[in-house]
């Protein structure tokens, strides 16, 4: 028998039994709730039952809320409402919550790894599908649905059949410009939107190494949008850093001996993966996405494709819909679209890092389009302030909002309109994601500074500052 | 829930690739109450257009969709976002079974749950299908306990995850097998918390804020 990947190892240690199909019931160490989370609660309610482990649940109000403010008082009757369902669901189940007003505030995956509540060997979920994000501090995370929150709130456990290991491994050095959301952007172009579908990813190899855990936060967070299960990348010292001291993580004497555990979780040596991409560093370029699904994504300096050179009808049909619904013209220079909007938020793109990056390449420019930042939490956001980047933003004509889920998925009302064409710092340019007709182009954050200061999109290697590697 | 054996039905040829959960349900209508029916918002954006006028030849908008109970769409069905809303809206619509090449994870799992059969078929059998529907509008049959679809004269297998067929066959709830277990669990638990002691408590004081809130 080989050695046991990061994946099976935790998997292993949270199996409590199989049933007679092999399905494993596992138990949950960590479970976020959120807004969305009522239709849970509700089940709950309907069959009488209570939340078993409510210490081990955490509500975050980020979905629904306004990012002008921080009350309820502007906000309209039906949203309101949504938040106030968390409020009174955590109230009456006795689950922590962080309010809106609380300067812990921030989007779930932004929030618990800086609280320290996201750790290696962890099994956490939450009704998100982003959880995946939480993996690249070495926790095995996945997204479910409303059914099985339920289920988690009820037992603290789940069913789930076991996924299939994938490692995407990864060498060399970026070049500059080039981030983590360049890397997942030109996994997922590759593999397609379901190209890891029924696998747990591990993400490794020196690239990887070399990443900050940010970035790490970053390119486990998109593992979704290729299908997968979840993205890990096991814990070394730059995770222990992370960590300590975080006021959810352990401390003193129960840190140095959860540090000796997690490091222990490494993929063996010898470990078997189901399925291996290899990716080199230096072949990965700042890329966007053209179309409506994250998969439809190329280098800045490609072309938009022509419908005509399709492999097959449906092909062709299916990419002549993209083309329509984003406006776009076969064979146009992507860096010759105009864009009416930047939007530089959300759990994949938000954290100091990437506003910092964003900064460094707008200041002293004006944005040529109108523009939001609303930071990942209400702690990037006050940090970012004791820095002046928010000055710089605003300088540049960008509004500087709150923090929230806000235009990546515009439930608080944050919205493009109609026909209007976004760069964004998000995850998804789903038709419709940022508003009903709304058009979305994904990339990095400082590729969304580049578009901001040009108003198309732009290849951000030309604006450049001396000695800042984004 | 209620069990799913066999169903034979009308069948909607959506035959779009790529639906994710973002169009199954704009978030724009999550907000509402299950109570409300779901099945108003099922892919609306694609039903109605910006003047809230029905879409002339879109699949749903025409008058046997009432009747249907079967969809059947191309590759990636259902990828993207983890909201259950999505199977909802599927369901109160009317749909029992949706037939595709491939499905996102969470969709499937949430289908399950709510007692729709999400249906594996080939890319070409998916073809052979969707040109087999567009032929007559005779109705489909899915077969669960046999996992075959037969429309016409085309007859295809579809795979399913042997535990998720189980559950469906027998309409199965989670929470009230889990309850079953409940000795393990407890055995577990307590090897658990002694090998991993850290792991025991979340954080103290994460509550502070809850008064504060809507001040
Ligand atoms: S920021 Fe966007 S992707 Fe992330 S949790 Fe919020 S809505 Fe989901």
């Amino acid at each position: 028998m080989g050695g046991m990947t990061l994946f099976d190892k935790i998997w292993q240690t949270h199996e409590i039994c199989q049933n007679e199909e092999g399905q494993s019931l596992l138990w949950v160490d960590r479970h976020l709730a959120h807004e969305g989370s009522f239709h849970a609660f509700n089940k709950l309610a309907e069959r009488g039952l209570s939340v078993r482990h409510p210490e081990l649940t955490l509500g975050i109000a980020d979905h629904y809320v306004p990012t002008n403010a921080r009350n309820l008082i502007n906000v309209n009757a039906k949203t309101r409402n949504v938040i106030e369902q968390l409020i009174d669901n955590t109230r009456a189940h006795h689950v922590p919550l962080i309010g809106l007003d609380d300067p812990r505030q921030g989007i779930v995956h932004v929030v618990g790894p800086e609280l320290g509540l996201t750790q290696p060997g962890l099994l956490m979920v939450c009704g998100d599908s982003h959880t995946s994000t939480h993996g690249a501090l070495g926790a095995l995370a996945f997204g479910i649905g409303a059914s099985e929150v339920a289920h988690v709130l009820a037992t603290q456990t789940l069913w789930q059949s076991k996924p299939k290991c994938l490692r995407i491994h990864i060498d060399g050095e970026l070049a500059p410009g080039v981030s983590a959301k360049d890397i997942a952007l030109a996994w997922i172009a590759r593999l397609g939107a379901d190209g890891a579908r029924g696998y747990a990813i591990e993400y490794s190899g020196s690239t990887i190494a070399e990443l900050s855990i940010e970035a790490r936060l970053t390119l486990c967070n998109l593992s979704i949008e290729g299908g997968a299960r979840c993205g890990m990348i096991a814990a070394d010292e730059k995770t222990l850093d992370y960590i300590g001291g975080r006021p959810m993580a352990p401390q003193g004497k129960a840190f140095e001996q959860a540090s000796a555990y997690w490091l222990s979780l490494a993929s063996d040596a010898d470990a078997r993966f189901d399925l291996e991409l290899h990716l080199a560093a230096e072949d990965i370029a700042p890329t966007v996405t053209w179309g409506t699904s994250p998969e439809e994504a190329l280098p800045i300096t490609g072309k938009v494709p022509d419908p005509a050179q399709a492999q097959s009808a449906e092909a062709r049909k299916h990419l002549q819909d993209s083309l329509d619904y984003m406006g776009l013209t076969p064979g146009q220079a992507l860096t010759d679209i105009p864009i009416n909007r930047v939007f530089i938020g959300s759990c994949t793109n938000a954290r100091i890092e990437d506003l910092r990056t964003a900064a460094s390449i707008i200041k002293g420019h004006k944005s040529k389009v109108p523009g939001l930042i609303s930071p990942g939490s209400t702690e990037v956001k006050r940090q970012a302030e004791a820095e002046g980047l928010d000055q710089i933003f605003i300088e540049a004509g960008l509004e500087w909002r709150e923090s929230g889920c806000s235009m990546c998925v515009g439930m608080n009302g944050d919205q493009l309109q109609p026909g209007e064409r976004s760069a964004s710092s998000t995850n998804r340019n789903f038709k419709g994601r940022q508003g009903p007709g709304s058009r979305t182009h994904l990339m990095s954050p400082a590729m969304v500074a580049a578009a901001a200061i040009t108003g198309y999109l732009t290849d951000v290697r030309m604006l450049l500052p001396e000695e800042v590697t984004p | 829930m209620r069990p799913f054996t066999q169903l034979t039905a009308p069948a909607c040829p959506l035959g779009l690739s790529n639906v994710d959960t973002d169009q199954l349900i704009p978030a724009r209508f999550m907000k509402e109450p299950r109570s409300v029916g779901y099945g108003q918002f099922l892919l609306y954006d694609l039903r109605f257009d910006a003047t809230q006028q029905p879409v002339a030849d879109f699949a749903l908008n025409q008058p046997e969709a009432e009747h249907q109970q079967i969809l059947v769409a191309r590759r990636n069905f259902g990828a993207g976002s983890s909201r259950e809303a999505a199977v909802y809206a599927l369901v109160d619509f009317g749909f029992r079974c949706v037939i595709a090449p491939s499905f996102g994870d969470i969709f499937s799992s949430n289908a399950v749950n709510n007692g729709l059969l999400p249906a594996v078929v080939s890319e070409e059998d998916c073809e052979r299908l969707l040109s087999a529907m567009h032929q007559k509008t005779s109705p489909i049959s899915v077969d669960l306990e046999q996992q075959r679809i037969e429309c016409n004269a085309v007859r295809i297998p579809f795979a399913i995850n042997p535990v998720w067929r189980t559950r469906l066959l027998n309409g199965w709830d989670d929470i009230d097998l889990t309850e079953g277990y409940r000795t393990e669990i407890d055995r577990f638990i307590h090897h658990y918390r002694q090998a991993y002691p850290w792991t025991e408590q979340q954080s103290q004081g994460a509550d502070a804020s809850i008064e504060r809130v809507n001040q």
